[in-house]
């Protein structure tokens, strides 16, 4: 964060930014929530036939401290949206997440008592993916559309 | 009653009849299966009974079920297997609705230890003598027993909090 | 120092009396370890919380554990964190809606599920099923099978430190996949065996690539056993860990190859067969030993035992329909509704009806999965909901034998004790 606050505006942070993103954005370790069913498609997506090393999310970070993507896989039940939340808090920033998957989404089709209808409820969310469970492709493309975003962000001009 | 009962399952029926007589309140058959329904005070002695006697000693499975009556609302099944004869029993108590208590089978089967406090979870049925009756899927500040008919699907907003949209201030 | 009032040392910010309670029970959980003296700081006692984020629990399940020094005094567990209330969900929706709930339940081997629930329908509404769905159902059992005791070892190896074998047993997953997209059109939650029969025949395509699969398959498994088999490291870090006695097992309820590893073969396929699975030739593999070793071997052995079991089928098939032709009770083809009136009077009743069995019955049918007896329960009251479904999932029950087997170990191997007994958060919070 010191870099962006003691430099300002101009043509040098513009490129830093660039340079900034672009090593940011090929360097997304994921910290896989996975809670249920997409979970393991979210193992196919990390596995040999979707390697998702290939694209920079080189290593699984269990730990919230050192990752930052979140990739949230799985219906999130009310007892169990407290502890996501807590480890939202814990990644530093900058972070992204990623509602994987109907459930995750909008409850999908668990409409019933024990299922957040969603996880955006109480995280802010950057990218959702739709399927039950999608397809490791379709994980893909949203780690493509998050790096986009990455890349399009303002990292040094940021008023922190 | 007119009961088809392969040549194993009858000297177990026969043998609750005699020793339970009035405690058993109905046996019935329904796709192949047996149901023998006893009086709720009686489930432990019928339960050591069938252990003892008749070597169910294994337990399928222990679960309750919300009839809808104003009388006697709840049931409370138990899935029997006995390995020895390979039959399958099933055994149920009715229970009423304002103070549903019945005695723990734990000390028969120890494994009834989780499937009884998941019916106290959902239904709200208390065991006596259980060792540790808390609830196993909801948290216990939870305050509605969800699978009781009443209960509508979606759940009864603020019935359970969410985590703030704000990283805790602690 | 003696943990005295532990309520007083944990300050909990959400859900305060859930763990509050939960604390306390393993407070009052008797142990049957002897106590040391207290006065040596080196034996003091620490509550450890595996908690529901873990990244080796298999799915979210939170372990509460009494430490004293490296071994584990008592421990409890908290399971719930993935409950969705699938019983309640199923008194709203008709049988064949409830088939993709069904799915996502051991979501390891989804078909297993599905054949569970429409054997359990087909009992309490006596429908009739023809030959070639039964195979063909068994087909998918069995892949089924085989794909969830590959992910068990996967990740049990990986856990134990192995990581490469995740990587390998992913890609004979990934053929498994082919396989079911080709058959049904999806990777995994597939919901291919519908009431009264399957969805659709298998295509020379699929065929195919399941002969494929049973030729290319045993020589990846003889593999694995190469490495495993008399690995050093292995042994040490699986044998005589997590013992459970065979009286334990039968008490606490073991089901599945928990049960078979403590030396009890019980096997639904044998003792209540169910989809012509009386009419192949396979045996139950067992071990006496009891510990995680034995699980191991034990599910090794019935990945070659469903191998041959799949040979078998591939042989047997009979060519006939898939589905059964009585409109009341299974959804008529594709074809039929398109071009038919009756195809789209009987499809619009059965998806808005569907089936009913009749008032007042009740059934209970339990199948094999790769985790142990999977039965469903089912009350009808006569209309196209079920009164009551109740599903007794295997890894609950499994669930419970862990509190029983980690007193006593040491925490290290508490990692490999879960991943040898398998439980499958999604069928154990149902």
């Amino acid at each position: 964060m010191g870099i962006e606050s003691a430099l300002g505006e101009g043509y040098l942070t513009t490129r830093i930014d660039t340079l900034v993103n672009w090593a940011r954005s090929n360097a997304a370790w994921p910290m896989p929530m996975g809670l249920a069913c997409c979970a393991i498609e979210m193992m196919a997506f990390a596995g040999p036939k979707y390697d998702v090393s290939r694209f920079g999310s080189e290593v699984f970070r269990f730990s919230p401290r050192q990752s930052d993507v979140m990739i949230v896989a799985g219906w999130c039940s009310y007892k169990m949206s407290h502890a996501i939340r807590r480890i939202w808090d814990q990644m530093p920033d900058p972070k992204w997440c990623i509602a994987m998957g109907a459930c995750a989404s909008t409850g999908g089709m668990h409409r019933c008592y024990g299922v957040v209808q969603g996880v955006d409820n109480f995280l802010p969310v950057d990218a959702y993916i739709s399927g039950c469970p999608p397809r490791p492709d379709a994980v893909i493309h949203a780690l493509m559309d998050i790096q986009e975003k990455i890349r399009n962000d303002h990292s040094v001009m940021l008023d922190t | 009653m007119k009961l088809n009962l392969t040549p194993e399952l009858k000297p177990v029926i026969d043998g609750l009849a005699e020793t339970f007589g009035d405690q058993l309140v109905d046996i019935w058959q329904s796709t192949g299966h047996t149901f023998v329904r006893i009086v709720p005070d009686s489930i432990t002695s019928v339960c050591r009974y069938l252990h003892d006697e008749h070597r169910f000693i294994y337990l399928s499975d222990l679960f309750g079920a919300d009839r809808f009556t104003t009388e006697e609302r709840f049931e409370v099944i138990y899935n029997l297997l006995s390995l020895r004869d390979r039959h399958r029993l099933f055994i149920k108590t009715w229970l009423e609705e304002e103070n549903p208590v019945v005695d723990s089978v734990v000390e028969v089967w120890p494994a009834a230890n989780w499937f009884e406090r998941e019916v106290f979870d959902m239904f709200g049925v208390r065991f006596n003598n259980h060792p540790d009756l808390r609830r196993i899927y909801m948290p216990e500040d939870y305050e509605y027993y969800p699978l009781r008919k009443e209960f509508p699907l979606l759940g009864v907003p603020g019935s359970i909090d969410l985590p703030g949209t704000t990283p805790d201030m602690e | 120092m003696k943990v005295t009032d532990i309520n007083s040392k944990s300050h909990p910010t959400f859900f305060k009396e859930h763990q509050q309670k939960l604390y306390q029970s393993l407070e009052d959980k008797h142990t049957t370890i002897e106590t040391i003296d207290d006065s040596d700081p080196l034996t003091a006692r620490m509550i450890l919380n595996m908690g529901p984020q873990h990244p080796a629990t298999h799915g979210v399940l939170r372990l509460v554990l009494q430490l004293r020094g490296e071994s584990i005094e008592k421990a409890k567990i908290d399971v719930g964190y993935l409950h969705r209330g699938v019983e309640k969900i199923a008194e709203n929706k008709t049988y064949q809606e409830f088939m993709p709930y069904t799915d996502r339940m051991d979501y390891l081997s989804p078909y297993s599920n599905n054949v569970a629930l429409c054997t359990a329908v087909e009992k309490i509404a006596n429908v009739e099923v023809p030959e070639r769905a039964h195979y063909i159902r068994m087909i998918g059992c069995e892949l089924a099978r085989i794909s969830s005791h590959l992910l068990w070892l996967g990740t049990m190896v990986m856990d134990a430190g192995a990581v490469s074998f995740f990587i390998w047993t992913f890609r004979e997953r990934e053929k498994i996949y082919d396989i079911m997209d080709q058959l049904a059109g999806h990777r995994f939650t597939v919901s291919h065996s519908r009431i009264g029969g399957v969805h659709n025949d298998i295509t020379p395509a699929a065929m195919g690539l399941i002969r494929e699969f049973i030729e290319t398959f045993p020589d990846e498994l003889n593999d694995y056993h190469k490495l495993l088999d008399r690995n050093r490291i292995f042994f040490e870090r699986n044998e005589n860990v997590g013992v459970l006695s065979p009286e334990n097992a039968l008490r606490y309820g073991a089901t599945g190859p928990m049960l078979r590893a403590s030396g009890y073969a019980l096997d639904f396929r044998k003792l209540e067969p169910y989809a012509r699975y009386d009419d192949v030739e396979f045996e139950v593999p067992t071990r006496i030993e009891g510990d995680n070793l034995a699980r191991y071997f034990v599910r090794m052995e019935e990945m070659h035992e469903s191998i041959r079991i799949l040979e078998q089928c591939l042989e047997k098939l009979p060519k006939g329909p898939v589905r059964t032709d009585n409109a009341k009770q299974a959804y008529p083809s594709k074809d039929e509704v398109y071009y038919s009136m009756e195809g789209m009077i009987h499809d619009f009743m059965m998806t808005d009806t569907g089936i009913c069995p009749p008032e007042g019955a009740e059934s209970y049918h339990a199948v094999e999965g790769p985790k142990g007896e999977l039965g469903y329960y089912i009350q009808s009251d006569g209309t196209g909901h079920p009164w009551r479904l109740k599903i007794n999932s295997p890894s609950f029950t499994n669930l419970q034998l862990l509190e029983i087997i980690l007193d006593g170990e040491m925490v290290a191997d508490t990692v490999v004790i879960i991943g040898g007994v398998d439980p499958v958060m999604g069928e154990a919070d149902k």
